[in-house]
């Protein structure tokens, strides 16, 4: 039978991992700044952003919403308009 | 633990996994038809392609004892030309009666166009006028959230539709509830960059049961991984999962999902009738 891991527990598990995630992250964005340019008015670049907000923020399902803003919007009446 | 892996391009792999594979327990793969990285240039190509999957992959995975189940279709990356679609659907009836012919897959949207929608609703009509099982692939990144909603809608639109006989692919954290809410299968696709990791793979069985989860490598001739199922197994036991929960994902559901196709031939290697 299954039991779910305590929060700690998991922390404990992911700790590492998580840490090198963000290390990762961190020094992916320093990279971007270093090269030449400015990539902030480029629409990738402005969803990263909003994807890092995401993740600080203390609500739940993180991962189906980060999905979600990187997600074309869908519209129910897509077989009436003759634009798709 | 023996595993199925439920969606591989057989194809696209070589003897060394075939063997690997066989080693970590694979004993059934099923395999889809689909794009094969560049695009074809007649239905030929197709029908040789459509033999090659019937005839000699089978016995490639043979020799490594693994039984080889197929999908038969043409991917949406080759569906926007309406008219040659046409050609190579033409094509399909001849296969679908072969042994191991699973159904009609994979099948489904890549941009979401209308020509992409109108051989989908062509294909997904040969399906349930010969009372074939469905596969649907799921677009990529994001294009994923549309095209598995607009794929959703035609099934909820086709009253001969049963979701219990359709395994909607590719699922990730946003998709897979829609896909079980409908009823279908739902399946997880196993990838290196795109789509789900093993640790993410164990949250959604954990979120959303494993009653009708299929767990596969997708492994085809891009970066991909063999030996995906195997990986989430692992993680699966040591975020505490018993072998029961885990042989319920990789072996026992993909194995119902399949003998409710009227081809499928394989028998357990635990003497299980199939
Ligand atoms: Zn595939």
């Amino acid at each position: 039978m299954f039991t779910p891991c305590s929060a700690a527990e998991t922390l404990d598990r992911e700790f590492l991992t998580f840490r090198a995630k963000l290390v990762d992250l961190a020094a992916t964005l320093d990279r971007i700044d270093r090269g030449e340019g400015t990539p902030t008015a480029d629409p990738r670049y402005k969803l990263l952003r909003q994807g890092l907000e995401l993740l600080a923020a203390q609500e739940g399902d993180r991962a189906s919403r980060m999905q979600m803003l990187f997600s074309l919007p869908y519209d129910p009446r897509w077989r009436t308009d003759t634009s798709t | 633990m023996n595993f199925i892996d439920p969606h591989i391009h057989i194809a696209s792999r070589t003897t060394d996994d075939l063997a690997v594979m066989a080693r970590m327990g694979c004993v059934l793969v099923a395999e889809p038809a689909f794009w094969m990285g560049y695009d074809r240039s007649g239905t030929n190509s197709f029908h040789d392609y459509f033999r090659q999957l019937t005839e000699w992959e089978p016995r490639r995975c043979a020799n490594y004892g693994i039984h080889h189940c197929v999908w038969m279709g043409i991917n949406a990356k080759e569906a926007e030309d309406v008219g040659f679609a046409r050609e190579v659907i033409a094509e399909l009836p001849q296969f679908l009666d072969r042994p191991d012919v699973l159904g009609v897959g994979e099948i489904g949207l890549h941009k979401c166009t209308k020509n992409e929608v109108a051989t989908l609703e062509a294909l997904i009509d040969l399906a349930l006028s010969s009372n074939e099982q469905m596969l649907f692939h799921t677009p990529h990144l994001e294009d994923k959230y549309k095209g598995t909603r607009m794929i959703l809608d035609l099934l909820a639109n086709e009253p001969r539709v049963d979701p219990a006989r359709v395994c909607i692919d590719h699922c990730e954290e946003h998709t897979i509830r829609l896909a079980l809410e409908a009823g279908c299968w739902a399946g997880i696709t196993l990838y290196p960059t795109t789509k789900a990791t093993p640790e993410r793979t164990a949250d959604m069985v954990e979120l959303y049961g494993s009653e009708r989860l299929l767990v596969n490598s997708s492994a085809d001739w891009g970066p991909s991984n063999p030996l995906a199922v195997p990986d989430f197994m692992f993680t699966m036991r040591k975020r505490g999962h018993g072998p029961a929960a885990i042989r319920q994902t990789v072996y026992d559901n993909p194995l119902r999902f399949m003998r409710a196709s009227r081809n499928f031939r394989f028998t357990p290697p635990d003497g299980s009738s199939a």
